[in-house]
């Protein structure tokens, strides 16, 4: 054992070094600007996505006759926009203690409240974290409006209390970190595959792969190649997060504290984001290695790998399916789902604080990682060094 | 015919195959050799392109499994476990091309466990010793094929290793760099090391190896000592005479064969003075004769057949 790590760290300590101290590492530390470019543009169409589909939910303590007029109004506007378009009410019998009871509901997670509208119909007020959001503020005097007297009267008056947090307009900014988050996860598990894989395919040109392959077990050489595109990857990671909050720390006022903070909080979060980082490029690197050992050109690689790309946008897509959602059957699903549990926890741990989860998804994850780096080593060592006629990848059983 | 492998592998044998067999699908690449290669010796693989030597050498350095057979290697039964006591030229040379020369040697030494400032310290020595110190800090890719090959094959020695298996190491040298890795293959045989290559070059045998064995088709041909395989060939007479024929045309073998204006035919049982006695007596008016010991050359080509000398010829030609 002690030989196979010595074997592995020979190989690592070379990957490593050849990676970090090449010029090229600079043009990969600057890599995640496009990512980070195209995450601001799938994100700004995910939050617009998200806004429409998760409504902002807005409590209205009032008695039930009004409420029901209310919601009466809600559903003509309905009739005439879409349900989907309008913010969603949900109703409370007044309590004595007004003030305790906007205080409790705007703490609510289920449902997460964006805001509390009380006052009935004659008087209405509204106390949440409504900022750059008119539209909801809009609909809802059109609502009471159309309850009074069906707008005869015109649009109605609505006092705004403006809250800084609630738990809607939180549920909502952890939502748009939880999809940060697993993109940024995708992507730089994409890019890090896709080079390591690169790697093997110079080493097999280049036949130094022979020499080492006659010097240590070839599953040392392939534990050790993963290793170390890990370190250097967490060490890239370690410079990005340290340059992100660099950045916001000069550009955005407030600084890092103004970013809303997972449920998990910022150092489980980030802790988190390597855990799963490393398992998720873990279970891609060792799939794009087992790839890169078939393959004997760089025009073969890249025609093997697109299916695989391709299956790891639909696993990546499979993931975002959890965010906002992740005790649904799908968000369920997608954390048991091997390939797609790294991603879906990472956003889990932005929106929900329970630990345990977690803890239970890095124990499953390392579980397949196990399973997969063995699998991985052994289907590496039967193709990598084949010699003699070429026969297809599928049939490496037979070797 | 089977050999058995023995329990217990003799010290004085560093190398042992027994009926190694390896197929490619439904292409068998080595079918059933045997060999065994004495500690210290220079054994030397002779075959064409293709013959199996590659193939041979990676199951004997556990790089690939055979399909059935086993070996030995400095008494393990599994290769790897001897790694750190083995040094590999693989025939296509595999460097890092961005690595400097002196880093490469080291890293090729610490593949094999030696501790990697140990490795830069021998590879400073080692290139100094070739009078290469120069190159230490050049990178591969700003050294020639030769050049780069030289660095290969001092990473191949940095860790002092026990056995040497060197796969076609002087393709692509000059003939100074030929020369050069001759004289460090018999210095590191005179050190007690065994040293195996393989080559599809007479010459480089009969000069270095005290055993070859012959391989055709993926199978051993021949395997022992070159005196052995010369052995095996009766002397090479080559007579030119005055008379195109006569009596004395009896006197030399029927499978004589045209040179130019000589005949080429093996000695006779007989020896030379009845021939000679002969050949006077005929009236051939012998204008030069010679008797020549046979090279190994002429063995490979009894051995292993006319087609594959022919072969290795032309690729000692490209």
């Amino acid at each position: 054992m002690m030989r196979f790590l010595r074997s592995a760290f020979v190989v690592g300590r070379r990957d490593f070094a050849a990676t970090v101290l090449s010029k090229t590492f600079i043009f990969f530390l600057l890599a995640p600007l496009f990512p980070v470019a195209m995450g601001g543009l799938f994100g700004s169409i995910g939050a617009r996505v998200a806004k429409q589909t998760e409504r902002p939910v807005i409590a209205v303590v009032a008695p039930r006759n009004e409420f029901e007029r209310l919601t009466q109004a809600r559903d003509q506007m309905a009739d005439a926009l879409g349900d989907a378009a309008l913010v969603k009410i949900v109703g409370f019998s007044p309590e004595a203690n007004l003030a305790a009871q906007q205080k409790r509901l705007l703490a609510s997670r289920s449902p997460p409240v964006r805001a509390v509208m009380s006052g009935g119909l004659d008087h209405p007020k509204l106390v949440g974290a409504l900022s750059g959001d008119p539209a909801t503020v809009g609909q809802l005097k059109l609502m009471i409006a159309n309850a009074r007297d069906g707008g005869a009267s015109g649009m109605a008056d609505l006092r705004v209390t403006e809250v800084r947090t609630s738990s809607g307009s939180v549920a909502a900014d952890r939502a748009t970190t939880a999809w940060i988050a697993q993109a940024g996860l995708f992507f730089l598990t994409l890019m890090l595959s896709t080079m390591v894989m690169s790697q093997l395919i110079e080493e097999k040109s280049n036949k130094v792969i022979e020499v080492i392959a006659a010097a240590m077990r070839i599953d040392a050489m392939f534990v050790g190649k993963l290793f170390a595109m890990l370190t250097a990857s967490v060490f890239a990671l370690v410079v990005w997060i340290s340059a992100g909050a660099l950045l916001l720390q000069m550009v955005k006022h407030g600084g890092v504290q103004s970013l809303p903070t997972p449920a998990v909080g910022w150092p489980g979060f980030l802790a988190l984001a390597i855990i799963y980082f490393a398992m998720n490029y873990l279970l891609f690197g060792a799939a794009f290695l087992m790839i890169g050992a078939q393959a004997s050109t760089a025009r073969e690689v890249q025609t093997m790998s697109l299916p695989v790309t391709f299956g790891q946008m639909l696993i990546f897509a499979f993931a975002a399916t959890a965010i906002s959602a992740p005790d649904s059957a799908q968000g369920l699903a997608a954390a048991v789902f091997p390939l797609s549990s790294p991603m879906t926890m990472l956003a889990r741990a932005a929106e929900d604080p329970e630990w345990w989860p977690q803890l239970a998804a890095i124990a499953w994850q390392a579980l397949w990682v196990g399973l997969i780096l063995r699998f991985g080593a052994q289907l590496f060592r039967r193709t990598v060094l084949k010699s003699g006629p070429r026969h297809s990848w599928w049939k490496f059983g037979k070797a | 015919m089977l050999r058995q492998a023995s329990a217990t592998p003799s010290p004085d044998i560093a190398v042992e195959a027994i009926d190694l067999v390896k197929d490619f699908g439904e292409t068998r690449a080595v079918d059933g050799i045997s060999l065994r290669v004495p500690t210290g010796a220079i054994y030397g693989l002779l075959g064409p392109n293709g013959a199996g030597k590659t193939t041979t050498l990676r199951m004997l350095l556990g790089i690939i499994d055979p399909s059935s057979g086993s070996r030995h290697v400095l008494g393990r039964d599994r290769p790897l476990d001897a790694a750190p006591e083995i040094g590999y030229l693989p025939e296509e040379r595999g460097l890092y091309p961005a690595m400097h020369a002196r880093e490469a040697i080291a890293f090729m030494g610490a593949l094999r466990g030696l501790p990697l400032a140990e490795g830069r310290r021998r590879a400073d020595a080692l290139l100094a010793e070739h009078g290469l110190a120069d190159w230490g800090k050049k990178s591969i890719r700003s050294l020639s094929k030769g050049m780069a090959q030289i660095v290969q094959l001092l990473g191949t020695i940095i860790h002092k290793p026990r056995l040497i298996v060197l796969d076609e190491p002087f393709a692509g040298l000059d003939a100074i760099n030929q020369g050069r890795l001759e004289e460090l293959i018999r210095r590191e045989a005179r050190s007690g090391v065994t040293v195996i290559f393989s080559t599809h070059v007479i010459a480089h045998a009969e000069r270095l190896c005290e055993q070859v064995a012959i391989i055709a088709k993926g199978r051993v041909a021949f395997d022992g000592r070159v005196d052995e395989a010369r052995e095996r060939l009766r002397p090479i007479v080559r007579l030119r005479t005055r008379a195109s024929d006569g009596a004395w045309r009896s006197a030399i073998p029927s499978s004589a064969r045209r040179e130019g204006d000589e005949w080429v035919f093996e000695l006779p049982e007989g020896g030379p003075e009845p021939l000679l006695k002969a050949l006077i007596d005929g009236g051939a008016g012998i204008e030069t004769l010679a008797i020549e010991r046979p090279g190994l050359h002429d063995a490979f080509v009894a051995i292993a057949g006319n087609k594959a000398a022919a072969q290795m010829a032309e690729e000692k030609v490209q």
